[in-house]
Formats: C-alpha cells, sequence, structure tokens
C-alpha cells in the first residue's frame, strides 16, 4: 500500500471571505479577498506560488469555464492553474491537488483556492445541474433537499426510528449549529434558533423543514501549502500538516442495485476507512478533536456521524440528543464554526472553509470559538447525492 | 410483412382513463359569476389528463391493458387515431410502438383530423384485412373555460387488437356517409373546439344523418333495429344516443353506457372508449352497432362469438374508470390543460433541450423500460452502461439479456415529496423504488393520492411525458411509477 502524505504537506496560510449574500463582490472579488488573507498569513509573495488548483462549482453563476478566470481574477501569471469540479467536495478535491503536487517534488508551494457566487441564481436554492444527456432523460428531476431527504425514510426504515425521534435529532443538529454560529464573525445566518421554530419550519422535502437545510451564500476560501521543511525555513510554528486527504465516489451500487440499505452513505465509509488509515486513526470517537461535517442538511450530518464511526449505527439519534456533538458536550465537538447551517454553502468554497476552521482551532487562533487544546480535526464533504456521490475527508493536525 | 391472415374481427380490447377526475360541481363554482347556468350541468365528475399525460400515453397505457401479458411479436401493424397529436409531424404512433416495443418491422400510421378518427380507422382496419393490427384511439379535447364542453369533456383512449384469429366480434355490416354538417371544428392552430347551436346539431345533424347511415349499415348486415343489444354512440350533447336510437327502432335498454358521470366525452376516442367497455360485458352472438360522427357518420355492426367469454383485459374500461382520484381545485385542471399561465418561479426557466441523437442511442432501454441482466451475477441493472454495477461481477454489458420493469411487481424503497423543485404538479414525489426482481432506480411517482407514499408501498409503472421542452415544443417521455390503488 502506499504510504500516503501523513506530514508530507503543511499549511502555511489559508484565507476565506465572509460568506452570505455578498451582493457587493462577484466571484474575481470573492477569490482576492481570500487570496489576500492566505498570502498575508503565510508570508509570501504571490510570485513564491508555483501551481495552483481552483475549485468552482456552478457554470452558469460563476467566473466560467476552465482556470483562466481564475488565473486572471488572481494574476497568477504563467503557472499551471487546474479547475477542479467535484460537486460539494471540489473545496476539498482543489486541496488534495495541491497537496498532492507539494507531496509528489513537483512543486514547492501551491494554491488551493475555491469560489462560488450562488446569489447570481435570482432565487434561493441551488441550479439544477445538467445531468447529462443520457441521464436527462430518465431520471427525474429532483432538488438537493429531496436527494438527502430519503435518507430519512431509509434510516427510519432500517433503524426502526419513529418520525418524531428522527425529527427531534434533526431539529437538535441545527438547533446546535445555530447556537454555534453566533460565535462566527464570517458566518452567513449569525443567529440562535429554538427548537420550537425549528420544528414548526415550512417542509421543504419531506422530513426537511426550512432549517432542516442550510443557506446558500457566496463565499471563497483558499489554502497555500508546502513542504514540512519549507515552512520551518518560513518560520512556522504549531505547524498544521495534512495527515490525509481521501476521496470516494459512488459507481452507481446504490442506487442501481440492492446492495444498499438507504440509511447511510457508502462512500463516506470507504472514504473514512482510507483517511484514518494513512492517518493512523484507530478509534475516531476517542482521538478526533473537532469536525467540520457537510450539514447541508440535518439529515446528511446525522448518518454521517454514523459513517464517520464516531457513532455506532442505529446510535447518531441519541449520541445528538445526548449532545456528544455539541460544542460544551464532552464528546466531539461538531460544526463548532456553526457548520454549512450557518456559513451557507457556496459549493466551492466550503471544503476549505471547513479546513480553515481546524487550522485556526489547531493553532489556537479561533478567538471566542477557540476550543481547549484541540490536536486533530476532520473535515467532510458529501458532493452529489447520498446514493451517486462523493465523499471528500482531510485530516488536519498538528505537527510534532 | 406478407401474410395470409384474413384480419376481419376484434380479438382483443383494453381502455384507459386518466386517474384524475373533476367534481364538475367545481367546475361550475369557478365560473358561477359569469357563467352560473353550468350549475345545472355540474354533475359527476370528468376525467381529466395530468400535465404529463396525453394522447400518446394515454395510448400506450390502453394498449397495454388490452394486450395484458399477451405476445406483442405477431402484431403487424398500428394505427393511432387521435384529434389532439402531441406533434404535427412526428409520428406519435412510432412513440406508441416503441413503448409497447412492438417488432421494428411493423406499419405506422396515425388517424386524425377527423370527429370520426377513431371509428374511421377501426372500420377501415376490419375491411383492410391485413394481419394482426393493434388499433387504438386516444383523445383529451380541450374546451375553452365556463363553456358546456369543458364540463362534458373528460380524456381517455381504447385499444383493440384486429385479425382473424380467435375473434371475439366480427364485423358483420357497415355503412358510411360523407357531408360537411359543421357542428363544430376546430381550426389547425386552435386549441379550443367552436360550437353551432345544440338543437341545431340534434334535429338537423344527429336525427337526420344517423339514422339514414345506420339503415343502411343494418340492411348490410342482414340485421334488424330490434336485434341490436348494444347501440354506441358517442356525444357530448346528453341524450343524443336515446332521442337517435328511438329513431332508429332501437331498444332504449340498448342503448350503451356514455361514461358521462364518471368519466365525460373523450372526443374521437370516445365511441371507441365506450365500445371496449360494451365488450366487456357483451354476450356470444350479440348484435354491436357502433356510430361514429361528425362530418357525416360512421355504423359499424359487430357480431360478439362465442369467444368473447374466453377474453379479458388486464383490466377493462370498468377498472380504469373505478381507478380515481377526485379533485376539487379547478385551477389544477386548467393549469395542466395550459388553460392559465401560472408563476412557477425562475425554477421553472430550466432548460430540458433533449439530445436526439442520445435519444435515439438509447432508446432500446428507455422507449421500452428495458433493463439488462447479467448472465454472470444476475444483477437487473438500468440503465444498461459499459460494465454490470455490481462491483464483485463488472462483466461487460454483451453478458446482458434484456428485461422490461414495466410489468414487473415494484415498491418504494425511500421517497420524499419535493417542494423546492420546479414541478407542474408539486410535491415532486420522487424517490427509489425497487423491483422484485433486484432492479433499483430512481424515479418520479405519479398520481399520488390522499393516502401518500411509505417505504413498502406497492408501485406500478406508467408511460408518462418526462418533462415538456416548452422553447421548442417538445415532449420528451420516460416511465414512472404510480401507487397501486387499494
Amino acid at each position: 500500500m502506499a504510504t500516503g502524505i501523513k506530514d508530507k504537506v503543511a499549511i502555511i496560510g489559508m484565507g476565506c471571505t465572509k460568506f452570505g449574500e455578498r451582493w457587493d463582490a462577484g466571484s474575481a472579488e470573492l477569490l482576492a479577498e481570500a487570496f489576500n488573507e492566505a498570502l498575508a498569513d503565510a508570508g509570501i509573495e504571490r510570485k513564491q506560488i508555483e501551481a495552483a488548483w481552483a475549485g468552482s462549482c456552478m457554470d452558469n453563476v460563476n467566473v466560467g469555464n476552465s482556470a483562466i478566470p481564475t488565473s486572471v481574477a488572481l494574476r497568477l501569471d504563467g503557472i499551471p492553474v487546474s479547475r477542479m469540479e467535484n460537486m460539494c467536495a471540489t473545496g476539498t478535491e482543489a486541496l488534495r491537488g495541491a497537496a498532492y503536487a507539494v507531496a509528489s517534488g513537483a512543486v514547492d508551494i501551491a494554491l488551493a483556492i475555491g469560489v462560488e457566487k450562488l446569489k447570481d441564481t435570482g432565487y434561493g436554492g441551488l441550479p439544477a445541474p445538467y445531468k447529462g444527456t443520457l441521464n436527462d432523460l430518465w431520471l427525474p428531476l429532483g432538488s438537493a433537499p429531496a436527494g438527502f431527504a430519503q435518507l430519512a425514510a431509509g434510516y427510519r426504515a432500517k433503524h426502526g426510528t419513529s418520525k418524531e425521534d428522527l425529527k427531534k435529532a434533526l431539529a437538535h443538529v441545527s438547533w446546535k449549529s445555530h447556537q454555534n454560529g453566533v460565535l462566527s464573525p464570517k458566518a452567513h445566518l449569525r443567529k440562535a434558533i429554538t427548537m420550537e421554530q425549528i420544528l414548526a419550519a415550512p417542509m421543504i422535502a419531506d422530513p426537511l423543514g426550512l432549517f432542516d437545510c442550510c443557506g446558500v451564500s457566496d463565499g471563497a476560501a483558499a489554502a497555500i501549502v508546502t513542504t514540512p521543511e519549507i515552512a520551518r525555513a518560513l518560520g512556522k510554528k504549531d505547524m498544521v500538516t495534512i495527515k490525509a486527504i481521501q476521496l470516494s465516489i459512488s459507481s452507481g451500487v446504490e442506487s442501481t442495485t440492492n446492495q444498499w440499505d438507504g440509511s447511510h452513505v457508502r462512500n463516506t465509509r470507504a472514504a473514512a476507512q482510507r483517511a484514518y488509515a494513512e492517518a493512523g486513526i484507530t478509534d475516531p470517537r476517542k482521538q478526533i478533536s473537532l469536525m467540520e461535517v457537510h450539514d447541508c442538511f440535518s439529515i446528511t450530518e446525522l448518518v454521517t456521524m454514523e459513517d464517520l464511526g464516531v457513532s455506532a449505527d442505529g446510535r447518531a439519534v441519541h449520541d445528538i440528543l445526548d449532545g456528544f456533538y455539541d460544542r460544551e458536550g464532552n464528546g466531539v465537538p461538531c460544526q463548532v464554526d456553526g457548520g454549512l447551517k450557518c456559513f451557507g454553502h457556496p459549493i466551492a468554497a466550503s471544503g476549505l472553509r471547513m479546513a480553515y476552521e481546524i487550522y485556526n482551532q489547531l493553532q489556537d487562533r479561533a478567538s471566542e470559538r477557540q476550543l481547549k487544546n484541540p490536536s486533530l480535526g476532520l473535515t467532510h464533504n458529501l458532493g452529489g447525492v447520498p446514493y451517486l456521490g462523493i465523499s471528500a475527508l482531510s485530516i488536519l493536525g498538528l505537527h510534532h | 410483412m406478407t401474410s395470409t391472415q384474413t384480419a376481419n374481427g376484434i380479438t382483443g380490447y383494453g381502455g384507459y382513463v386518466p386517474r384524475l377526475r373533476m367534481q364538475r360541481a367545481a367546475i361550475a363554482a369557478a365560473h358561477s359569476w359569469m357563467a352560473p347556468g353550468l350549475r345545472g350541468l355540474a354533475k359527476g365528475q370528468r376525467a381529466f389528463c395530468s400535465w404529463d399525460e396525453d394522447s400518446v400515453t394515454m395510448a400506450v397505457e390502453a394498449a397495454r391493458d388490452a394486450l395484458d401479458s399477451r405476445a406483442r411479436d405477431g402484431i403487424g401493424s398500428l394505427v393511432l387515431a387521435s384529434t389532439r397529436p402531441p406533434f404535427s409531424d412526428l409520428q406519435g404512433a412510432s412513440i406508441v410502438a416503441g413503448a409497447l416495443d412492438l417488432r421494428s418491422d411493423i406499419a405506422t400510421l396515425e388517424v386524425g383530423q377527423s370527429q370520426r378518427a377513431g371509428v374511421s380507422a377501426l372500420l377501415a382496419q376490419l375491411r383492410a384485412s391485413q394481419g394482426n393490427t393493434l388499433l387504438i384511439a386516444s383523445d383529451h379535447p380541450s374546451a375553452k373555460p365556463a363553456s358546456t364542453q369543458e364540463v362534458s369533456y373528460g380524456a381517455g383512449a381504447a385499444a383493440f387488437t384486429l385479425g382473424s384469429e380467435k375473434v371475439i366480434a366480427e364485423l358483420i355490416g357497415h355503412a358510411s356517409q360523407v357531408n360537411v354538417f359543421v357542428d363544430h371544428f376546430r381550426a389547425a392552430d386552435s386549441q379550443h373546439d367552436y360550437y353551432w347551436e345544440e338543437r341545431w346539431i340534434r334535429d338537423e345533424g344527429y336525427a337526420k344523418i344517423v339514422p339514414a347511415t345506420m339503415k343502411a349499415a343494418l340492411a348490410n348486415a342482414k340485421v334488424t333495429a330490434p336485434e341490436v343489444q348494444h347501440f354506441i354512440l358517442a356525444s357530448s350533447l346528453k341524450d343524443t344516443a336515446s332521442m337517435v336510437a328511438k329513431r332508429c327502432g332501437i331498444e332504449v335498454t340498448a342503448v350503451a353506457d356514455s361514461l358521462d358521470s364518471t368519466c365525460g366525452y373523450a372526443g374521437s376516442a370516445h365511441p371507441l372508449l365506450m365500445l371496449a367497455h360494451t365488450l366487456e360485458k357483451a354476450k356470444p352472438g350479440e348484435v354491436i352497432v357502433l356510430v361514429g360522427f361528425g362530418q357525416g357518420c360512421d355504423v359499424v355492426v359487430l357480431r360478439a362469438t362465442d369467444a368473447i367469454t374466453s377474453f379479458k383485459p388486464r383490466r377493462g374500461v370498468s377498472g380504469a374508470v373505478a381507478d380515481a382520484q377526485t379533485h376539487e381545485a379547478y385551477l389544477r385542471m386548467l393549469s395542466y390543460d395550459n388553460g392559465i399561465d401560472l408563476e412557477w418561479g425562475m425554477r421553472g426557466e430550466k432548460q430540458v433541450k433533449t439530445a436526439l441523437t442520445e435519444q435515439y442511442r438509447s432508446a432500446h432501454q428507455l422507449a421500452a423500460f428495458t433493463a439488462g441482466k447479467c448472465t454472470c451475477c444476475g444483477a437487473v441493472q438500468f440503465p444498461q452502461l459499459a460494465y454490470c454495477v455490481n462491483p464483485e461481477c463488472l462483466a461487460p454489458s454483451e453478458k446482458f439479456t434484456r428485461t422490461h420493469l414495466f410489468d414487473e411487481p415494484a415498491q418504494v424503497f425511500t421517497y420524499t415529496a419535493d417542494w423546492l423543485s420546479y414541478h407542474p404538479s408539486p410535491p415532486l414525489y420522487v424517490g427509489f423504488v425497487q423491483f422484485d426482481i433486484g432492479a433499483r432506480l430512481l424515479m418520479e411517482v405519479v398520481d399520488v393520492g390522499q393516502q401518500g407514499l411509505d417505504v413498502g408501498t406497492p408501485l406500478r409503472m406508467v408511460f408518462r411525458v418526462k418533462d415538456v421542452d416548452k422553447a421548442r415544443g417538445y415532449p420528451r417521455y420516460f416511465w414512472k411509477a404510480t401507487p397501486i390503488s387499494a
């Protein structure tokens, strides 16, 4: 087996825009905002960047195809820049590209950046993507919430959970994120919401109500990576290194065969298994200090807790209601910055936004949100839909 | 194909009526401010097409009712009659043939432009005597809001197999007449019919033209009027059939059920829908007279044979009529028939342009809902791609055998009701359908009634319009799932 990239790549600078309804900025401005912060944080010059991976997902409300618009926006003159598009995993995918380039020795310093400008659609929610000429002829339409909501029916059927208990646990997921989001200056939504408000919200896709769905926002985030040796030479202390980045993509098993029970995300399990092996994690429930997971919908976060092996199968409802994932709980705090729920989900920026939070927490730079002595953080993205999707995991930790 | 068979009779039949029924009282109530008189007509229900049903989809469902699980490879030609085909020069009959997975070497023909389209097509095919034919009439006449037709019209389709073996009703006589009696008309580019005075239509039209043709037809068949046990005359005007029967000397008890209280008048398909309904109860030896009216008249005289007792459609017109979902929201019916331009929001602007190349390339699996069964591991998969989906197998698709999913038992595996996506009939019910034979795919679930869905709800497959490309006026078709009614 390959040795993996554990501790072969250090993050030396990160940037993240304020997420939200950024009527003031287009994609190019958002890219620059994140890039400037990352450059300043890294303490390097733009010309030291030798390669870049630029993520953007929705063609019709973004910079445009290829990596050219990003290269132009950031004036990355003459270096290789690649466009990444892997749905909601795009941000983590960009980081993977940059990290693998550094780990391979191909370049010394690389940039990963992602941007999405969703508020240029003219309506709330995501634009419906094309599915390709064949799939468009038979696959039904269906919004993102409709894709994920089906996990609820599958989960109830598998574990015999009542509609009421599941709805209560889902509400707690959103409630927790809103409590945490209050402390995040860059979050889109910074208001605590009561359980009653969540439970009484209008239905979007049964059983997901309005507060079970994350916001639609504009934003960008960026990371600059290099080798630990170069990082040290640049004077970096409390160095954050990448312990693992793994991706798993569906081959159609879940959506075409009866080998999937509808209660979990198969690809998250596969990606987690590989990421834990790469990072040397044997007991995630005990070893991971904090998590930023893809809570596009409350049901996604719930099943992800089981898919990541932090909650046992069928136990996520209880762990969630017991406060195991709350900031003040005695478990693994999840979404301490408010998650997608409060930041919103500018598709290609989200994975890097999650890494940004872990990076800051590990360096004790998360101000009001700071947890006590975290040492290992996990980010998780889920692109596409649970039954036909992309799971991306990154594990970041302090380098000793 | 050449054949020495003689097509001289009906060998099977079936029908379809949309599940959706509008309370006529709701139509009248919506218009009471300007047409209070409609209230007098507002009894019972009328069928109406869902947004994704049209003459083609109803034709497929009627044919499936007639064919049930019988072999389809003996059918040598397909004729589709309708006055509301989805296209002017793209053959709906071909789409129907594809959905039914008929042989590719059959002859197809479309008949329209006439209120008599259904009956004339049946008569022509019975006289043509050429092999086994599948004849379908399908229509959903559209009426202007607040017209009496809006209350009386319905929708439906009927299908018949014609041939010389196991004939259940044989042609024993016929007569036709032609004139330009314009009781109503619909201009080529118009959605709605324009009507002349009802009393004139009755007195100068039906009352004179039909009896004259009847006389000739009965003489041709060598039967007398009192010998007629089933008299089928479809009209959107009430009591016309009884009036004509009396004039012709036919017993009033022979007048066939007009299906008015449950279905309404299904245009050029209606006489044949009534015929399919009549055949369900006709006994050996009974004489059936079928009238087609409009710019003249066709009269078809049939006699049921002993074989009629041995034929059963899948559920028949009676079954389709009984499978009803009652609606009271009049604007729903209006919207489904493009009678009102509602604001669907920007999501409704999504482009659904069809790659006609891909549609043609994948026709073998899309049209007749054909899954591939892997002969190496047994996995049944839709869509069929280059390799078996089973990660333990991955056999190349050359190892697949083909199997239709349209009649396979299936149930809900997951589901949701999506209020966010654009859908002409919100919410969009969508979920995974698990077939008993192992296939699984994400499908739209339509005609979900009050009972809703749950994991395990039994489903059956229906042929529907998948999307409408409004920019180019192109509907594309695929299969959807619907709960099996209790």
